[in-house]
């Protein structure tokens, strides 16, 4: 696409492009290290992601203010309209991100003590490899701008909810066996929702992409399979 | 049970689609200033109560096609139109249409408002009168007070009709102008670019107003003020070095337009 003829203007827009790409890399860091955190009982890197997620709060701010300047001084038409509309979308969805990340690291502290069973970590980290490809790579297609690469993240949220499902079962089943999981089985449990919801904010960004590039919503419902909603059935 | 097939629905919206009804059709519109082209087979219909803004850079031919609507151009020495244009069907170019006559239906009001130096009163009874649309002075007074008030000046003017228009402000006089275009009952009003000398509440006070004269009118508006084109108009037609390049609701237009032109001037980057 031409440069503006104020190049001003393309800088305000590069800004917004680089805050935003800021943002997902902090936020993909936060997740990864709650994860870790949790898995490894890490009470000092859960304090870490707590703190980080003050950084990623402001970051939103200033690109909301940045945008909101940006549209009144600019006018922005067509394409750099939706631009400017899809990083205010892009950096709430990557907000919330880091406070599932966060919620996820606040969850450590309650673990602590009793530990998680092996088996259920390496679940729970598989999990948070799946959300966190996903977020990786929709960023990577945020400065990309490749509207089948955003199709096929979109595509994918589907593994992730699967994997959300089964895991979901397996609480279930640690639950069943000994009362004394309950606590700690629970926490695992908002900690799995939580990287779950990633994946979603995974593929809104996605759509948000694809919008900004088409000017277009895609087609179609998004693909699910997560059936934890009716799984309180098979468990009684 | 009851749904519509597929093929009705898009029967229906066919029909939708032919429900437009077009007030003026221009076909293979084609200008020329002596040996230079202004205009290459423009192609472009107005709809009826409908406002039309026709955008684009300086010199790519909206005001020339503007003018093509009211025989404008006529006035031009050099100027040669081609193609054929309607109006309700009848050929606006036909030897046999009084051009006078032509300007009464197809009204115009200017970039620079342009009063006649004479009373407030004057300025709008002057036409009512060429084409003796008033029997006697109390239905004159009647068009004057009318027009006046469509064209949202009648409070401002009421207590100084006999004054003189151009003492009037640059909004007023504007509003004056289109006051004067209205008094003579037109189906069409071309605007060439009537806000580009008006301070923000004028052009707002403007912008009302043609959103008011939709109901009755049909209007075409050449403007330079994107923002403006995309609140005024439903339509929106962009044209580039003498081409209709797109033409498009203005919804459209300016969030998504097809064209990579239209795109690039829209957003002032690089064309």
């Amino acid at each position: 696409m031409p440069s503006h003829i104020l190049s001003a203007y393309d800088e305000d827009l590069k800004y917004l492009n680089r805050r935003i790409s800021e943002m997902g890399g902090l936020a993909e860091q936060m997740c990864g290290d709650a994860v870790r955190a949790l898995v490894n009982s890490d009470g000092a890197l859960a304090q870490k992601v707590i703190s980080d997620d003050v950084i990623l709060d402001h970051a939103e701010r200033e690109i909301q203010e940045k945008a909101i300047i940006t549209i009144a001084k600019r006018q922005p038409m067509a394409a750099d309209l939706r631009e400017i509309i899809g990083t205010l979308r892009i950096a709430a969805d990557l907000e919330r991100v880091g406070d599932l990340g966060k919620n996820t690291a606040k969850r450590v502290i309650a673990v602590q003590g009793t530990g998680v069973p092996r088996k259920l970590a390496r679940g729970l980290e598989h999990l948070s490899e799946l959300a966190l490809v996903q977020l990786k790579e929709v960023l990577d297609v945020f400065s990309s701008r490749s509207v089948q690469k955003a199709e096929a993240i979109r595509q994918r949220d589907e593994e992730i909810d699967a994997m959300y499902t089964s895991l979901f079962r397996e609480l279930l089943t640690y639950m069943m066996e000994d009362p004394r999981n309950i606590t700690s089985c629970t926490h695992l449990l908002f900690c799995a929702k939580n990287i779950e919801r990633i994946g979603d904010h995974a593929t809104n960004i996605a759509e948000t992409i694809y919008y900004i590039a088409t000017g277009a919503q895609p087609e179609g419902e998004r693909p699910k399979d997560d059936t934890s909603n009716t799984l309180g059935a098979v468990a009684e | 049970m009851n749904m519509m097939s597929e093929a009705a629905v898009e029967k229906a919206l066919d029909q939708k689609m032919n429900d437009v009804s077009y007030k003026m059709v221009g076909k293979d519109v084609s200008v020329y200033y002596g040996e230079k082209r202004a205009l290459f087979d423009v192609n472009l219909n107005v709809r009826e109560n409908t406002v039309t803004a026709l955008i684009g850079p300086s010199g790519c031919g909206k005001s020339t096609f503007l003018r093509c609507l009211n025989r404008m151009n006529d006035t031009i020495e050099s100027c040669r139109v081609t193609g054929r244009i309607t109006l309700d069907a009848d050929d606006i170019y036909d030897p046999s249409i009084d051009v006078v006559e032509l300007r009464a239906r197809v009204g115009m009001v200017f970039q620079k408002p342009n009063p006649f130096p004479k009373s407030i009163y004057e300025n709008i009874a002057y036409g009512p009168r060429i084409h003796g649309l008033a029997r006697n002075k109390a239905d004159m007074d009647q068009i004057v007070e009318a027009s006046l008030q469509r064209a949202g000046l009648w409070n401002e003017a009421k207590d100084r009709l006999q004054e003189s228009g151009t003492g009037l402000s640059g909004g007023q006089q504007q509003r004056l102008c289109i006051a004067r275009a209205i008094a003579v009952s037109p189906e069409v009003i071309l605007m060439d670019e009537p806000c580009s000398a008006l301070d923000p509440i004028a052009t707002a006070k403007v912008e009302e107003l043609i959103h008011e004269l939709r109901s009755n009118y049909t209007i075409v508006i050449v403007t330079h003020s994107m923002q403006q084109a995309a609140r005024v108009s439903q339509r929106t037609a962009m044209f580039h070095l003498g081409q209709l390049v797109e033409e498009n609701d203005t919804d459209k237009m300016f969030t998504n337009p097809d064209d990579q032109r239209t795109q690039d001037y829209i957003m002032g980057r690089f064309g």
